[in-house]
């Protein structure tokens, strides 16, 4: 009976056996792919790696904006038996200051085990090794290598091309790219608007995680897109150049292509360093920014808008011309003022000029003459050529914070609800009162002028070895009127008694035609004026005038606008006249097309930077 | 034999003068040496699995489980060599120990995933419900042994044996674990059925149970209750309770006909296995070497298993066989349990894979077990 029932409970426990092997055929074989795929899931974890950010060159093929590798010292905390005694010891090899230990304290409450800690960046090639040496001492830290942005020029071009800094909240809501670790994001210049030409694709790599999303290794890699190599037109050894010439002074000015807009030289003084941006910068260090009255955050050339002054009156011609208000050839008298509506107007010089005409008006910058043929021509006529001219409105130029020059009508200012005066427009004809604009838009006018096209500035020359190409269409004005108001921009810098004479250029057969502008920043008192002792030197620096000038060379053939604006430098004449003349000669010069033509004495004379 | 061998003074007289029956010489050249092969066997399968459990180290599971193993294998040998009298005798200290180490427990035993099933003995964890199987298997062959088959037809003498059935049962489901108390109960009953209980008082027994499964259920822990239901709906929570049963079957079907090789399974050794070195080892197994390594173990498992089994059958006495079956039982349970449970069949509760998991009480308490069989192979032909 035993046997019996011995052989009932193996037959039994035969069938369970089997059953259970029959279980595990399903679950393997039967369903083994499907599980397969589930397991594969379990295992694996996709992301994203930052591409890497295009990047940015001059017109000559040097590097402004790169990456540069960023060597950083790291430690996985899980390796440390003690992570204070490490990061210790670690001082005494690579010191560390308060605002690292500090943040070593914060990240250590966050970080998760496995992930590393960031001890220190930026090391030199000196740290890597001393820390190489020490290793046996250091359990758990090792040396990793991110990316930074590196601009080698800092100040002289933290306008233009900006800086990066790490996205913020806002960033990442716009796009979820920027989520990414190593994402930066372009905060100014160059590096903000073309962001998207910048940024790239990312790429994507597949790794092997365990069940506590640790990464163990790596499976596939995608390379990202990198972001697109960017050409500026900009020279920068003419950039250098002319901040050089530029020195203390707090100053602005612009050198364009005039026959197609290219930007070759943009200096706005002071600078900052944009690497502060990156690394991320300090409270004292960004309180010293923002509080300087010369405001080196402020790029002058694209944003600061001041009165044209006397540089406004060969648009004021042409606005004139156009509209059949004057002929070349045609007198007006100056008795050294001009009274409307019982208001005095004065001219420049308590002389005045005589009977003269527009020729003669431009080269003595006559104020009277503009007086009468800005009442003459009116306001409208006025602010549709400066329009024409890029006086008003903003300018095409790839840089943010960009401001537009204005010169308004009657109809736009009472629109806003102000009031006009017949004396406003008077003020206009000489480019005070309320035309204001930009030295980049001076310069701009300059291209304008010297070619009859429509040249638009930018900075762009080409985008991932696509150049873009411009072809500007002619000015709507009679070829006649702009060889009037170019003929008396001539006069001003090489006839006798021209305004400018210091910015006579000293190359042979080359010349320029110019014009100069000083911008009141407040009335002058008439008690003051009339006692004759009135010298705007005397002025505290900050309510002397701004010195304006603008030209265009050479004459004959023109190839490069200058825009200089140096603020409070009192006369366009003696103070922004013979900078831009200098800078003229520099751009010239550096011109490969005229470098073989001019005498090996000019060159080398210009090249060693002195005159 | 009547009751009163069990006097102390009489049996330590017994025990000094111990008459064998056979030289001990003899008795080792009759150790079952192929069964002993098989347990090896198994043994070695254990080892290769808990090196890959270690993440390929043989210091994490492997080496100390090896050690245990030739303690053990030492233990099992020398019960082997033990004369059935004395195993009877001995049955009812053995059984008492049980019980004071059971009620230990639930006085001041470690707690382990909500349940108190761990005593320290000097330094070692031990799990007394295993001890329990081995002792409950001793005790009960005694008393059936003593009592004859003829006589199990009286259900008064039925009383005895099935509250010593009843009382380890009870302390194990108090600890509470459930499976380890379930697989001493069906031990207790298929003694009751080997030994010659009639069929009509199976059927009066059997005949309440399905309508006591909601009363269970009612008296169930919170945890209890919370693992049949994981187990009826594991998708529920894939990253909580059910997280057990869906990553073994995960593991399982990722390992596919043949195998994800050994060392390479992804889900074990990148941890996504939960317990893999003791109660999920199978899986890890499964997933290393495929349906064909998990077949391998299954097959060698039902050989020991068939092998005790045909001991027990081989046997001429009623105590070897009673014996042999109870300890073929054992492993069966252990086995089934472990298997349905990694493969998601039943809920999941602490059951190792006899020798094979990592795990030192439940490989001794077997070999113990396996000590016993042998010494009813041993003496298989001594007269009942």
């Amino acid at each position: 009976m035993f046997t019996r029932r011995a052989l009932l409970i193996l037959a039994a426990q035969a069938g369970v056996m089997g059953t259970l092997a029959h279980h595990l055929y399903e679950m393997q074989v039967v369903h083994g792919d499907e599980l397969k795929e589930q397991a594969r899931r379990n295992r694996t974890s996709r992301r994203q790696i930052a591409p890497a950010r295009g990047e940015i060159y001059d017109r000559c093929g040097v590097l402004l904006a790169g990456n540069r590798p960023n060597w950083r010292a790291l430690v996985m905390v899980e390796e440390t038996t003690d992570l204070q005694a490490v990061v210790d010891r670690f001082a005494t090899i690579v010191p560390l200051d308060e605002r690292d230990r500090l943040r070593i304290e914060r990240d250590r409450k966050h970080v998760r085990r496995y992930v590393p800690l960031t001890l220190k960046e930026f090391l030199t090639w000196d740290d890597v090794a001393r820390l190489g040496l020490n290793a046996p001492t250091l359990p758990g830290v090792l040396i990793d290598v991110g990316t930074t942005r590196e601009y080698p020029f800092k100040e002289l071009l933290a306008h233009i091309i900006g800086y990066v800094a790490p996205p913020n909240e806002k960033d990442v809501q716009r796009d979820g790219i920027m989520a990414l670790p190593g994402m930066k994001v372009g905060r100014a210049g160059i590096e903000q608007t073309q962001e998207i030409h910048l940024r790239g694709q990312p790429g994507t790599v597949e790794m092997e995680v365990n069940a506590y999303g640790r990464v163990m290794g790596e499976l596939e890699r995608v390379e990202g897109q990198p972001g697109a190599r960017l050409e500026l037109t900009l020279d920068t050894t003419l950039q250098s150049r002319i901040r050089d010439r530029i020195g203390e002074r707090v100053a602005s000015a612009v050198v364009m292509d005039c026959r197609n807009g290219e930007v070759m030289g943009l200096v706005s003084t002071p600078s900052f360093d944009p690497t502060l941006f990156d690394g991320g910068i300090s409270r004292t260090q960004w309180n010293s920014l923002i509080t300087d009255q010369r405001t080196p955050l402020v790029d002058k050339a694209v944003s600061g808008l001041y009165p044209p002054g006397s540089t406004f009156k060969p648009a004021v011609a042409l606005a004139a011309l156009r509209a059949h208000a004057i002929t070349p050839s045609e007198r007006f008298s100056c008795p050294g003022y001009y009274d409307m509506g019982g208001v005095r107007f004065h001219c420049w010089s308590r002389y005045g000029h005589g009977a003269i005409n527009l020729h003669q008006a431009l080269k003595y910058s006559c104020d009277v003459y503009f007086y009468q043929v800005a009442r003459r021509c009116g306001m409208e006529a006025i602010h549709d050529a400066a329009a024409t001219l890029g006086l008003d409105g903003p300018l095409p130029i790839e840089l943010p914070h960009r401001r537009a020059g204005s010169v308004p009508t009657p109809e736009m200012r009472r629109k806003h609800g102000h009031h006009w005066n017949g004396g406003d427009t008077v003020n206009a004809g000489i480019g005070q009162g309320l035309v204001q604009t930009t030295p980049l838009a001076l310069a701009t006018y300059a291209s304008r002028l010297a070619t009859g096209r429509l040249v638009q500035p930018h900075l762009l020359r080409s985008v991932s070895d696509q150049a873009i190409m411009t072809d500007p269409e002619p000015l709507p004005f009679a070829k006649e009127f702009l060889a009037a108001a170019r003929s008396g921009m001539f006069a001003v810098v090489n006839e006798p008694q021209g305004t400018a004479p210091a910015a006579r250029l000293n190359l042979p057969g080359v010349q320029m035609a110019g014009k100069t502008g000083s911008a009141q920043v407040r009335n002058v008192p008439r008690a003051l004026r009339e006692s004759g002792h009135f010298n705007s030197m005397n002025l505290p620096w900050q309510y002397r005038p701004h010195a304006l000038f603008i030209c265009f060379a050479p004459y004959d053939n023109p190839r490069y606008a200058v825009s200089v604006v140096v603020e409070h430098g009192n006369a366009g004449a003696t103070e922004a006249a013979p900078l831009a003349a200098q800078i003229m000669t520099d751009a010239l010069v550096r011109d490969p097309a005229n470098r073989t033509s001019l005498s090996r004495g000019v060159v080398a004379r210009a090249d060693g930077l002195d005159d | 034999m009547p009751l009163k061998d069990f006097t102390v003074p009489r049996t330590a007289r017994r025990l000094l003068r111990a008459e064998p029956n056979l030289r001990m010489f003899s008795r080792l050249w009759q150790i079952n040496w192929f069964f002993v092969l098989l347990i090896c066997c198994l043994a070695g399968v254990g080892y290769i699995a808990l090196y890959s459990a270690g993440g390929g180290r043989a210091e994490a599971f492997a080496q100390p489980q090896l050690i245990r193993f030739c303690f053990g294998l030492l233990m099992m040998l020398g019960v082997a060599l033990a004369s059935p009298r004395v195993l009877r005798m001995l049955s009812v200290p053995i059984y008492g120990l049980s019980i004071l180490l059971l009620t230990l427990v639930l006085k001041m035993g470690h707690v382990g995933k909500g349940a108190e099933r761990w005593i320290n003995l000097g330094g070692f964890q031990f799990q007394p419900s295993e001890f329990a199987k081995i002792a409950l298997v001793l005790m009960l062959s005694t008393w059936f042994y003593r009592i004859g088959r003829e006589r199990m037809g009286n259900p008064l003498r039925l009383i005895i044996p099935a509250g010593l059935t009843l009382l380890p049962v009870v302390l194990v489901l108090k600890e509470p674990n459930l499976g380890t108390a379930t697989i001493v109960g069906v031990i207790g009953a298929s003694l009751f059925f080997a030994a010659g209980m009639r069929w009509w008082q199976i059927i009066i027994l059997v005949s309440p149970l399905p309508f006591l499964g909601p009363f269970i259920y009612n008296h169930l822990h919170d945890y209890q209750k919370a693992r049949i239901d994981t187990f009826l709906h594991p998708e529920r929570d894939p990253l909580g309770a059910g997280y057990n049963i869906l990553q073994s079957r995960i593991a399982l079907g990722a390992g596919g006909r043949w195998g994800q090789g050994y060392l390479h399974g992804t889900q074990g050794q990148l941890s996504f296995l939960p317990e893999k070195q003791t109660d999920f080892i199978f899986t890890m197994i499964g997933e290393e070497w495929g349906y064909v390594g998990g077949v391998v173990v299954i097959g060698l498992l039902f050989l020991i298993m068939l092998s005790s089994m045909l001991i027990a059958l081989r046997c001429r006495n009623r105590f070897g066989r009673l014996v042999g079956l109870g300890i073929a039982m054992d492993f069966f349970l252990y086995c089934v349990v472990n298997l349905s449970m990694v493969m998601g069949v039943i809920p999941v509760g602490g059951v190792p894979l006899p020798l094979i998991s990592y795990g030192g009480s439940a490989m001794l308490t077997m070999m113990f077990g396996f000590g016993l069989l042998l010494s009813s192979w041993v003496h298989r032909d001594d007269p009942d």
